[in-house]
């Protein structure tokens, strides 16, 4: 064969368009740490306890342990179950995972005294869907919710105000902003709070910026948590994020001491794409980070790759490896915000089958940002799922019959609780002496699509009085203040009670939010307590109602239009049909026919169609009668039923939504010699043309095919008013009528 | 710690009347009207160091030990001003500190705010950091 001269695939060449091939794969490279899992340079597991105190640890002397092995030594292994828990075989923890007799607390003990290698190792035995029943058991809040990114690319205050306030109506625990110009920080996180609150009182806010300055808005009453606690599972990586464990747990804990719940934030890949991955897995490193998560005594952490999604996605096994480390976190007892929320791929097919291994079985947060904004506007990189992308998660809800954390909402709704936000930071900013919000800025934040629609502001005054604003003594009190002067009273009461929360300290523990009314939802009261089928968080009453409750799902009854005769045809019954004996083709009509229905589902009217098939045979020199089967609905029996009585054993069936075909006497039931079965695509001339085809079965002669429309997607938009309809034809079913002629007026 | 042992989580269902702020202001006087006094101050509104012990051994019982030790250096921490923590936390980050600098701001925090756990924290990194080369002018 001579291979020059043939010509590529042209399927190979669209494939290549592809979005799923516009990203990037590679091999693995385990020396630059590009490996998800099983590098052949981790560690093999070990533990070596004297006197209290770890002395080798994963094939290591603490003589040569670096910070990171010396602070999990230190704070991240339960020495009295240690030994215990490292004298079980891996597969038989991995087992333990997806027992539906082992309790999540039996879970936890074993994995607190378990080392990294180990943790790797047992995570090396579980296949996705063995993972996902185990993150149905070990996620720590009962309930899942889901967390927002509200920002937006002018860093429009009153229209952060009014996202804010739409993500708390549609679900959203936890709301999370950043800034492009850092000196905007402090009006963004005042935007986010007060425009919160408006929304849904409770829902906890948090802006992500350096760390000094972050705990300073949070000081300030601005922020109730904060996830910029970044780890890194390699000392050198560590340095370029200029921390250490010790500097992160210390931060920690001031963010406690300050009533302000924190997370951590680590992810696979980081330490390969900074260039130290030291020849190790992604998910050794990561179990690593984790480890120390927990050590810092932090109650949770947001990982799964985070920004560093698309690398290990370029790798095997990446999804999996990504998936995993959700899994060691919970397993450690930690809360986990899942990732989701970086942009990880082109195609939205690999997208969706990659949330699915967090949504289906629940996270704690089952993204660590889903922007509420259109893509341009998300300042975090563009963001994984956004405005965009709402109503497909609520489908996707409803189909799967899970909480995704979000709940479907009302455009008019929506409406009334953006104004309110706008209008509550625009009375916030004039009452503290800020730079004007206008009114005309308010309306254009309650309706925006995105930041295109705002108008611009004096960006010079704004960061000035930013600046001024984080310099001042202002605090949340006295934008509770504000609030409650201008007529805000229950957005007042609703700031002021989340900063008396930060008194109670009752959301610093585990997988803290706010439920309706302030009420605490956390591992300590409302822990998952999921021990197989019937146990656990089962979707249900108030949840799934809402879930259900699309705004695009209507009463089927009002799909079609009422049961109505068509006024152009009048079939008038001559009594029970006889068979016939010329050259002739039987039409043969559905029940319903021009009797309770007047049209087909391609909204063709009775009288039409049967017209164009009584012309169609006539055109052909062949005569035809009119016939109406009672005695059944189904397509094939009311066209055999025609052709029995026809002269020339050909018959026509037509059902009342505009189905057709051709039968001939003697053939059985399925066989027939021409199908319309898709009668949304059927048109006055499809009828037609197949009149005459019937005709010219009839007489002998050859049929040319009959014409058609192509529309592959008419079968979903009228799958139920097919349904629907041919209920109607079923419910004109007449046994006892049998098959009779019909005189056809077309008055 | 009998008054600790009564308590029930979550403090906001079960103990909002008994709760007092750091300032000694019970919560249950933090009203809008008293905010609109404006006598209401930062204190009011932040956590008093045996509330967050109370947290702490909710932690504890419910098995999160690290995070109950977090409380309990957390609760320590509500007795050192703003500044000073963030302080703290530039002398923790890597090759700011030499190692008696660390040790005399572990022996400071201990001293000064009854913060025995932070300081022994403060003192913990300034060991490792000395073996493994994490402080000034080392990194």
């Amino acid at each position: 064969m001579n291979t020059a001269r043939m010509a590529g695939s042209k399927r190979f060449e669209r494939l290549s368009r592809r979005e799923i091939n516009r990203e990037v794969y590679v091999n693995e490279l385990p020396e630059l740490g590009l490996i998800v899992m099983n590098s052949p340079g981790d560690p093999r597991p070990s533990l070596d306890i004297r006197s209290g105190r770890i002395v080798e640890m994963d094939r290591r002397d603490m003589e040569n342990f670096d910070a990171i092995d010396r602070f999990i030594a230190a704070h991240a292994i339960n020495i009295d179950q240690a030994e215990h828990s490292m004298s079980l075989d891996s597969i038989e923890i991995a087992r333990m995972l997806v027992d539906i007799n082992v309790s999540r607390q039996e879970i936890m003990k074993v994995f607190s005294g378990l080392t990294p290698a180990k943790i790797a190792q047992v995570m090396n035995h579980l296949n996705v869907v063995e993972m996902m029943m185990a993150m149905q058991k070990m996620r720590q809040r009962k309930r899942p919710y889901d967390q927002a990114h509200v920002t937006n690319w002018k860093e429009n205050p009153t229209l952060l105000a009014a996202d804010a306030a739409e993500a708390g109506l549609r679900g959203f625990a936890e709301e999370e902003t950043t800034v492009r110009v850092a000196r905007m920080a402090p009006f963004s996180a005042l935007a986010l709070l007060v425009g919160s609150q408006s929304g849904r009182p409770g829902v906890m806010t948090q802006i992500s910026c350096e760390e000094a300055l972050n705990l300073r808005l949070a000081m300030k009453g601005l922020a109730t948590y904060a996830e910029t606690l970044s780890v890194y599972g390699t000392i050198p990586s560590f340095l370029d994020g200029d921390d250490t464990p010790w500097s992160k747990g210390i931060l920690s804990s001031a963010y406690a001491s300050r009533g302000i719940k924190s997370r951590f934030t680590s992810g696979s890949g980081s330490e390969a794409l900074m260039g130290y991955g030291q020849g190790k897995s992604m998910l050794y490193l990561e179990i690593r980070c984790i480890m120390m998560v927990k050590g810092a005594g932090s109650q949770g952490v947001q990982n799964g790759s985070i920004s560093c999604i698309a690398l290990p996605e370029s790798l095997p096994n990446g999804v999996r490896g990504v998936m995993a480390e959700n899994l060691v976190a919970a397993s450690l007892g930690l809360e986990v915000a899942s990732g989701n929320d970086a942009m990880s791929s082109h195609s939205q097919m690999r997208k969706t089958a990659k949330l699915m291994l967090q949504m289906l079985p629940g996270t704690d947060f089952i993204t660590s940002g889903h922007s509420v904004m259109p893509r341009k506007d998300n300042l975090f990189g563009g963001g994984n799922f956004d405005a965009e992308d709402m109503d497909d998660w609520h489908v996707i809800q409803r189909d799967m019959q899970v909480d995704g954390g979000l709940k479907p909402v009302r455009e008019k709704d929506v409406l009334a609780v953006r104004e309110k936000g706008a209008r509550a930071i625009q009375a916030v900013f004039d009452y503290l002496g800020f730079p004007e919000i206008a009114d005309e800025e308010v309306d254009a934040a309650t309706t925006a699509f995105s930041s295109d629609d705002m108008p611009d502001r004096d960006s010079v005054a704004d960061l000035a009085a930013a600046d001024a604003f984080l310099e001042s003594d202002l605090t949340a009190l006295d934008v509770v203040k504000a609030l409650d002067a201008k007529g805000f009273k229950d957005v007042a009461e609703a700031v002021l009670e989340m900063q008396r929360q930060r008194v109670l300290g009752d959301y610093l523990h585990t997988s803290a939010v706010f439920g309706d009314g302030f009420n605490v939802e956390s591992a300590l009261n409302t822990p998952n307590d999921y021990l197989g089928p019937g146990t656990g968080y089962r979707v249900e009453g108030k949840v799934w109602k809402d879930i259900c409750n699309l705004p695009q799902a209507i009463d089927p009854v009002k799909l079609v239009c009422e049961e109505a005769s068509d006024p152009n045809l009048i079939l008038r019954s001559v009594g029970t049909a006889a068979p016939g004996e010329c050259l002739e083709v039987v039409v043969a009509l559905g029940p319903a026919y021009a009797s309770v229905m007047d049209g087909t589902l391609a909204g063709i009217s009775h009288a039409e169609a049967l017209r164009a098939i009584l012309d169609g045979i006539e055109s052909e020199g062949v005569a035809s009668r009119v016939v109406k089967v009672w005695h059944g609905a189904d397509l094939a029996d009311i066209g055999l039923s025609g052709a029995k009585l026809s002269g020339s054993g050909i018959g026509i069936g037509l059902q009342s939504k505009g189905t057709a075909l051709i039968h001939r006497k003697g053939l059985a039931p399925l066989n027939n010699l021409e199908l319309l079965g898709m009668a949304p695509n059927l048109t006055l001339e499809s009828y037609s043309a197949l009149g005459k085809n019937a005709a010219c079965y009839a007489a002998g002669r050859a049929p040319s095919p009959v014409p058609m429309k192509i529309d592959n997607m008419a079968r979903l938009r009228l799958i139920v008013h097919t349904t629907l309809l041919h209920h109607r034809e079923v419910n004109q079913i007449d046994k006892n009528r049998g098959v009779e002629e019909m005189k056809a007026i077309f008055p | 710690m009998s008054a600790e042992n009564e308590s029930q989580y979550p403090l906001g269902e079960n103990d909002r009347d008994t709760i007092k702020a750091k300032s000694g202001r019970p919560l249950s006087e933090m009203t809008l009207d008293y905010v609109r006094t404006g006598d209401a101050r930062p204190d009011d509104l932040s956590a008093e160091a045996s509330t967050l012990i109370v947290q702490a051994e909710f932690a504890r019982q419910a098995g999160y030990l690290e995070l109950a030790e977090n409380l309990a250096r957390a609760a320590e921490m509500t007795r050192i001003p703003n500044d000073e923590i963030l302080e703290i936390y530039e002398a923790l980050r890597p090759g700011r500190s030499s190692y008696h600098q660390l040790l005399s701001l572990s022996q400071k925090i201990s001293s000064v705010y009854d913060a025995e756990r932070t300081g022994a924290y403060i003192r913990e990194a300034a060991e490792v950091y000395r073996d493994t080369g994490l402080l000034k002018y080392n990194v």
